[in-house]
């Protein structure tokens, strides 16, 4: 996928530049501009996030998720999945691991929701731009919807 | 010079705070530093195409277009839209909000734009590819088809709660931004 962006990006450069240089600059000027905007929040997060995992490593997560049961695990895998930021690539190897080490389908599909819909650590970068209310009322929302994406997924999952 | 130092003082402050973890705790301090490089190379891998699309985007295409097609009173095409490229992005959620500022400046409704931002973070097309290989065909089918509802609903109840004067208000600041 990343090349595919790549090559998208590149192919309509080039053909921005062969159209209007001038139009082009403006554009990478803008590009530099909206990057460095949200540079300093991201360099926090990225701070942040490597504190994160190492402190919640994932046996802690697994013998967590492995040992409790029923709604308290879904509770506790959303409000793991809410405060953590995996990248997709590591987070689903993960729940695939916690899933052999006994976790159950309904605290996965709530902590794969919470963790991909609901961003703590990325609050700061959301308010820049939608402001405080959408924010945290997006992220309220998205929690709560995380389990009803629990009670669905555990019920077609475990039942069909 | 000193401007700059404002705008990173946050991230001076924690970076400060990690060092001196380190001094600490070694094999701590080394794991989060670990783990910062490895979110950092991501960030340098999956970024810069997304704001060169970003900036393109803004330039080339005329409010009007966008307006059109993703604006209010778009309709189920809009959504579709918003969806689609939701979809097709790749990288963190971060790397959505400022995509969603070139929208808010493009005369994008804030619905469409809520919309996307839920595609982006849960309905990515490559993400869903991986995540049926690994957690299987039935849990990763499940989630997409009730994310999909679930996106318009909570984009629907966002933007039917907050007041115009203060989206306004976002909108203006979108400008800036960019």
């Amino acid at each position: 996928m990343n090349i595919i962006l790549y090559s998208l990006a590149i192919i309509l450069l080039a053909a921005s530049y062969l159209k209007d240089k001038s139009k082009t600059k403006k554009a990478l000027k803008k590009a530099w501009k909206s990057f460095e905007n949200i540079l300093p929040e991201l360099l926090v997060i990225m701070l942040l996030i490597g504190v994160l995992l190492a402190v919640v490593d994932h046996d802690l997560i697994s013998s967590l998720l492995g040992e409790s049961s029923g709604w308290f695990g879904v509770i506790l895998a959303s409000i793991i999945g809410a405060i953590t930021l995996i990248p997709g690539f590591v987070a689903f190897p993960t729940a695939a691991l916690l899933l052999k080490g006994g976790a159950g389908y309904m605290q996965i599909a709530a902590f794969v929701s919470t963790l991909m819909m609901v961003g703590i650590v990325t609050l700061p970068v959301e308010v820049k731009y939608f402001g405080k209310k959408i924010s945290y009322t997006r992220n309220v929302l998205a929690f709560m919807f995380s389990f009803i994406v629990a009670i669905v997924v555990g019920m077609v999952v475990s039942n069909l | 010079m000193i401007p700059i130092l404002k705008r990173y003082r946050a991230f001076l402050f924690v970076l400060l705070a990690v060092l001196i973890l380190t001094f600490i705790n070694k094999s701590l301090g080394k794991e989060i530093i670990g783990i910062t490089s490895f979110s950092l190379k991501e960030m340098i891998q999956v970024i810069p195409p997304i704001f060169l699309l970003l900036g393109l985007l803004d330039v080339w295409v005329p409010k009007e277009t966008m307006t059109k097609f993703m604006g209010e009173g778009s309709g189920l095409k809009g959504i579709l839209l918003a969806m689609f490229i939701g979809s097709a992005a790749a990288g963190p959620l971060y790397g959505a909000f400022p995509v969603a500022a070139v929208f808010m400046k493009k005369g994008v409704s804030l619905k469409n734009i809520l919309i996307f931002i839920g595609s982006w973070s849960t309905t990515k097309i490559p993400l869903i590819l991986f995540e049926i290989t690994s957690l299987g065909p039935k849990f990763a089918l499940t989630r997409f088809l009730i994310n999909i509802p679930g996106i318009i609903i909570i984009a629907t109840i966002l933007s039917k709660i907050v007041p115009q004067d203060e989206i306004n208000e976002i909108y203006k600041k979108a400008q800036e931004s960019i």
